[in-house]
């Protein structure tokens, strides 16, 4: 018999909505899986089982009163926490924050609720959200449980590790850069950044706000897709919020990519610091969609190149306003001082960590006078390039394929002194991001160290539906992977379904 | 920079930070060097116009809620250190 | 008073006028004033993290009156991030129209027939209030500050002239016709007292007949027509001094100080901030469309201007006294110049009508706003047939504005029954024979007696003569 854990998040709200399983039983095994495992992994920041308990007794209530949960009745999902959780602490992974209990919850934070998913966590990140490892956590580091020595990646570390470890069939992340994507691919978990403004930002804590979008992590394509269908819609609480019915994802999976166009990036892909063993699984599954009945075809977009660069000025340079409420005076922390200057500055200097004043300074310097034009005006031009680019790429393809990262999984304190090589690992995830288009990471295989390795789908703006239909194909002929080595007991050893039956230990 | 950002940065952070950020801004420079004459700046991936909200009021949050999480706080309101100087 | 001799001043000035919505300018929270500290607040006007700003319709609505009553372009607009820090701001920005304002290239024709330019109208939010806590209760020596945030995300317009004003009373002028213009479009109470309606002076001086602009100081502070003139004038001549005197005129926000008298320097433009704008990217751009800018103008009423030509016209025959005039302005600024045209429409003598409202009606102006006009000017026309005294008139007024109603009910229920013309023929009668001395000296032209005794009158009706008619009962016994 197989636990909970192990169960896909569909089946478990199928059970549930049936009454052949109770959500307080499923609830139970994954806080018995957190409690056992997640102190070698570091994957909460804070467990919210008693809420979750009586959260899954409601849900149960309304199956026996007759009534219909919603689509993720029971299924457990954690969240990163930079997303707003009424009276459950928030804290960004950021000493600035502890002990901050927001009075509202963030709209997906509802939609779960609205869908009869069950909040078991609040999950660690790199300090609000800047970061490609998890280290910048001022709480301590994520580990990846295919390997504890190596990171989970970053920001979204804790949703892609809780998810990988079995510790919760679903999980929500932020991206803003490549924030679900790339620590999905190093974790070997489907990973999804939607459209942005389909998914609300209403509660979500902002790292940059033009960027910014939440997005689903599960461990298949179509469990991705269902959270993603749970949690997107119209928010007239968020201004940048799309008036369009967002693509229904669920019915998409299994649709096959007959006819469907393929461009291969050759910037994401061939890009020097990609590794060997992530490019040859990159065309492992280009052959996967082609034999599916795809045409695959190389396609050049030379403007990707500057969009790390034209990243790293707009995301600081908001984030350096985003973060500027973070003053001592109102909530979180304080540190005294002699007028309120002084405690705003001392506070910050305590509050933040390195990444986050780094950034914060970079930030006010592409803004300050004199350098706006240069560095933040030119930026956002470049911003417009990029957009054409993709337009005209899309005239030729119905979706892009490329790597989702240049390497798989590395060692925690490899990067953490070397920002620029830290932004390197997002080469090949923010160029959609500038575009605000959607992107998802899909496990294909390993790298010949055992690690997973992560493809990427990216499709154009409201593109969802095919970009999930092409995930799924690619999930399917995905070459065997190995279990992570630290997991749920019921996920150790057990059958995953799907792509996980063989390899064993590395 | 640091004392625009608010933030009390002690001289070892500075020595550590500047020439972490001379290099992130020497690859920045790539931008600064690219032609894009003709192309406007996008502040926005999508070209959304006129989004308003009727003029209703709603509930506000409980004071004593809002106050709770005050580092400080006196007579309902938040309590700071002295003021130097005015609002520019 | 203008410059000394051999000089001129350059006078711009920016005003700050809260807007009349419901709400504030992101969000659901009340926009009111005088509510117990910080009990109009959320997420969002508290800058909590995570929290959206969502802009308020009828902010967008009123800014555009404000623009059409000034004669501007209203044009497609974008909101910005303005960067400082400082405790009464949330999110240590202000959310701001920077380089495409909503309202652009107006003009506001004042009533001495001067015209000042309208640089711009822009939209942003207003900030909380802090209080200073401490020995001297001043910034200087405070102890400590609190904060509340009630008044954080109000919606502003921020109006700025052009450099086009050169005396403290055109400066003063300006200020009284923009808040008359502001009420009469409904965008704003007009309140500078309350603060819904605050003025920064931008002053430089030249000599005469110099081209170049001289330095130019911002003056802070002024929270009445007063102030801003006193300011104004206190600073030209300061500038003049310090030039005089071989001095250069430095670059500075100043703060008036309304107790001593003078400006005092706040900072200098070394200390000016760099603000950091960029666009928000929380909002999205605002372009309103040809047709509600139609429909926006086209529900304006008649401006000030217009309405005083109007009530002045009621007046008939020439140029009207100071006094008329200064009548003739309040009640328009007011916003009661239909209870003037109403009563005189019903055949009320205009100048009675105007005195009441300018007066009476003008001292409750809130209350006369929501009178009906035809119980008005029924009112006045009672008293205009000498059916009520003028303090009668006066009593009932009072209770019309309180709770509305007819007069004459009114007028009854204080038991003012008019006096019939031949009892206050006896009463004033029976005075004169009681006072036969004083009569003899009235008779004689000692006209003054005509007070002593109508209060004799008025004190045996218990007030409910008739002024006007014990006057004409007077002067037909005496002959
Ligand atoms: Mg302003
Ligand atoms: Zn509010």
């Amino acid at each position: 018999m197989s636990g909970a854990a192990t169960t896909p998040a569909l089946a478990i709200a199928d059970a549930v909505r049936r009454r052949e399983r109770r959500a307080v039983e499923v609830v139970e095994e994954h806080l018995a899986a957190i409690a056992e495992v997640d102190g070698g992994l570091g994957c909460f920041l804070e467990v919210t089982a008693d809420q979750a308990r009586r959260r899954a007794a409601e849900v149960d209530a309304a199956v026996d009163a007759g009534r219909d949960p919603g689509p993720l009745a029971g299924v457990p999902v954690a969240v990163k926490d930079n997303l707003c959780t009424q009276g459950v602490p928030t804290t960004c992974a950021s000493r600035i924050l502890q002990g901050w209990h927001p009075p509202y919850d963030a709209t997906v934070v509802t939609r779960l609720a609205g869908a009869g998913a069950v909040v078991v966590g609040k999950t660690n990140l790199d300090e609000f959200a800047m970061g490609s490892s998890t280290e910048s956590s001022a709480f301590g580091p994520t580990r990846n449980p295919h390997d504890p020595e190596r990171v989970p990646g970053g920001s979204s570390g804790g949703s892609a590790a809780a998810v990988a470890a079995g510790l919760a069939p679903l999980a929500l992340g932020s991206d803003t850069g490549g924030s679900i994507r790339q620590p999905a691919a190093l974790c070997g978990v489907v990973g999804m950044k939607p459209t942005y403004g389909t998914v609300s930002r209403y509660g979500l804590v902002a790292f940059a706000s033009s960027l910014d979008q939440v997005g689903p992590f599960a461990r298949s394509v179509a469990d991705a897709a269902a959270l993603y269908d749970a949690i997107a819609g119209h928010d007239p609480c968020d201004s940048t919020s799309l008036h369009q019915v967002p693509p229904a994802c669920g019915p998409a999976v299994g649709s096959g990519v007959g006819g469907l166009r393929v461009g291969l990036v050759t910037e994401l892909t061939e890009a020097e610091g990609v590794q060997a063993d992530v490019r040859r699984r990159v065309a492992e599954a280009a052959e996967a969609l082609a034999s599916a009945g795809a045409t695959v075809d190389p396609v050049s977009i030379p403007e990707l190149r500057v969009a790390l660069p034209a990243y790293y000025l707009l995301a600081p340079a908001e984030a350096s306003s985003n973060l500027a409420r973070y003053d001592g005076v109102r909530y979180g922390l304080r540190v005294d001082g002699d007028d309120v200057a002084d405690m705003n500055a001392r506070t910050r200097e305590a509050g933040f960590g390195a990444e986050v004043k780094r950034r914060i300074l970079l930030g006010t310097y592409a803004l300050s006078a004199g350098y706006y034009d240069a560095y933040y005006g030119q930026a956002q031009r470049v911003r417009t390039l990029i957009i054409q680019a993709f337009r005209r790429a899309y005239e030729d393809f119905d979706v892009l394929l490329s790597a989702t990262t240049p390497s798989t999984a590395f060692r925690l304190g490899e990067k953490v002194d070397d920002p620029l090589a830290m932004y390197l690992s997002d080469v090949c995830t923010i160029p959609t991001n500038l575009a605000g288009h959607p992107a998802m990471s899909v496990p294909f295989g390993t790298d010949g160290a055992g690690l997973p390795v992560g493809v990427q789908v990216l499709a154009p703006a409201l593109g969802e539906a095919v970009m999930v239909a092409a995930a799924a194909v690619l999930e399917q002929a995905a070459p065997p992977t190995s279990l992570p080595t630290v997991a749920a007991p019921t996920l150790t050893g057990a059958g995953t379904g799907r792509g996980a039956a063989t390899g064993g230990a590395r | 920079m640091a004392r625009l950002a608010r933030i009390a940065l002690t001289e070892d952070e500075l020595d550590r930070y500047a020439p972490q950020l001379a290099s992130v801004l020497e690859h920045a420079a790539q931008v600064a060097a690219l032609d894009t004459a003709g192309a406007a700046p996008t502040a926005h991936p999508f070209p959304l116009r006129n989004v308003l909200r009727p003029d209703e009021p709603r509930p506000s949050l409980d004071p004593q809620v809002v106050l709770a999480e005050a580092p400080a706080a006196e007579e309902g309101r938040f309590r700071v250190p002295r003021i130097l100087g005015e609002a520019p | 008073m203008s410059a000394p001799d051999g000089w001129e001043a350059v006078i711009g000035l920016e005003v700050h006028c809260e807007l009349r919505t419901r709400t504030k300018l992101f969000c659901g929270c009340r926009n009111a004033f005088g509510s117990e500290p910080n009990t109009n607040v959320c997420p969002v006007c508290l800058g909590l993290p995570g929290s959206l700003p969502v802009l308020n319709e009828a902010a967008v609505e009123l800014a555009m009156r404000i623009g059409a009553a000034l004669h501007c372009e209203i044009r497609p607009s974008v909101f910005h991030r303005k960067n400082y820090f400082y405790p009464d701001m949330p999110k240590d920005y202000q959310v701001s129209q920077y380089d495409e304002p909503i309202n652009v290239d107006g003009y506001l024709d004042l009533p001495d027939g001067s015209r000042v330019g309208i640089v711009r109208a822009h939209i942003e939010e207003d900030t909380g209030k802090t209080s200073h806590v401490g020995e001297t209760g001043r910034i200087h020596g405070a102890g400590h500050a609190l904060v509340d945030y009630n008044r954080a995300g109000v919606p502003l317009v921020e109006i700025v002239s052009a450099p086009d004003i050169t005396t403290a009373a055109q400066a003063r002028l300006y200020a009284a016709e923009l808040r008359a213009i502001l009420v009469a479009s409904g965008a704003s109470d007009g309140r500078m007292e309350e603060g819904s309606m605050r003025v920064d002076a931008n002053v430089s001086v030249r000599r005469v007949g110099d081209v170049r602009l001289g330095t130019r100081c911002e003056v802070k502070n002024l929270n009445s027509l007063r102030s801003l003139a006193r300011a104004v004038d206190h600073e030209i001549e300061r500038q003049v001094g310090v030039i005089e005197s071989g001095g250069v005129v430095e670059q500075q926000t100043r703060h008036w100080d309304e107790d001593q008298g003078c400006t005092v320097a706040l900072r200098s433009k070394e200390e000016a901030f760099d603000y950091r704008y960029f666009p928000e990217p929380d909002l999205v751009p605002l372009d309103p469309d040809a047709a509600w800018i139609e429909r926006v103008r086209a529900s304006l009423g008649p401006m000030p201007a217009d309405r005083r030509a109007a009530v002045t016209a009621l007046l008939g025959g020439g140029e009207p006294s100071d006094a008329r005039s200064d009548q003739v302005a309040t009640v328009v600024e007011l916003g009661l110049d239909h209870l003037v045209t109403a009563a005189a429409s019903a055949g009320v003598d205009p100048a009675l009508a105007l005195a009441r409202t300018a007066n009476e009606a003008a001292a409750a102006a809130e209350a006369a706003r929501s009178v009906d006009p035809a119980a008005y000017a029924a009112l006045l026309q009672m008293e205009q047939r000498q059916e009520l005294s003028a303090t009668q008139a006066k009593a009932v007024l009072a209770e019309l504005m309180a709770g509305g109603g007819d007069p004459a009910q009114i007028a009854g229920r204080m038991g003012f029954e008019a006096l019939a013309a031949d009892s206050l023929a006896e009463v004033v009668a029976a005075v004169v024979a009681e006072h036969p001395d004083e009569w003899e000296r009235f008779c004689g032209g000692e006209a003054k007696l005509a007070g002593f005794f109508t209060g004799h009158v008025m004190r045996r009706t218990q007030g409910k003569a008739n002024g006007k008619a014990v006057a004409a009962e007077l002067a037909r016994l005496r002959g």
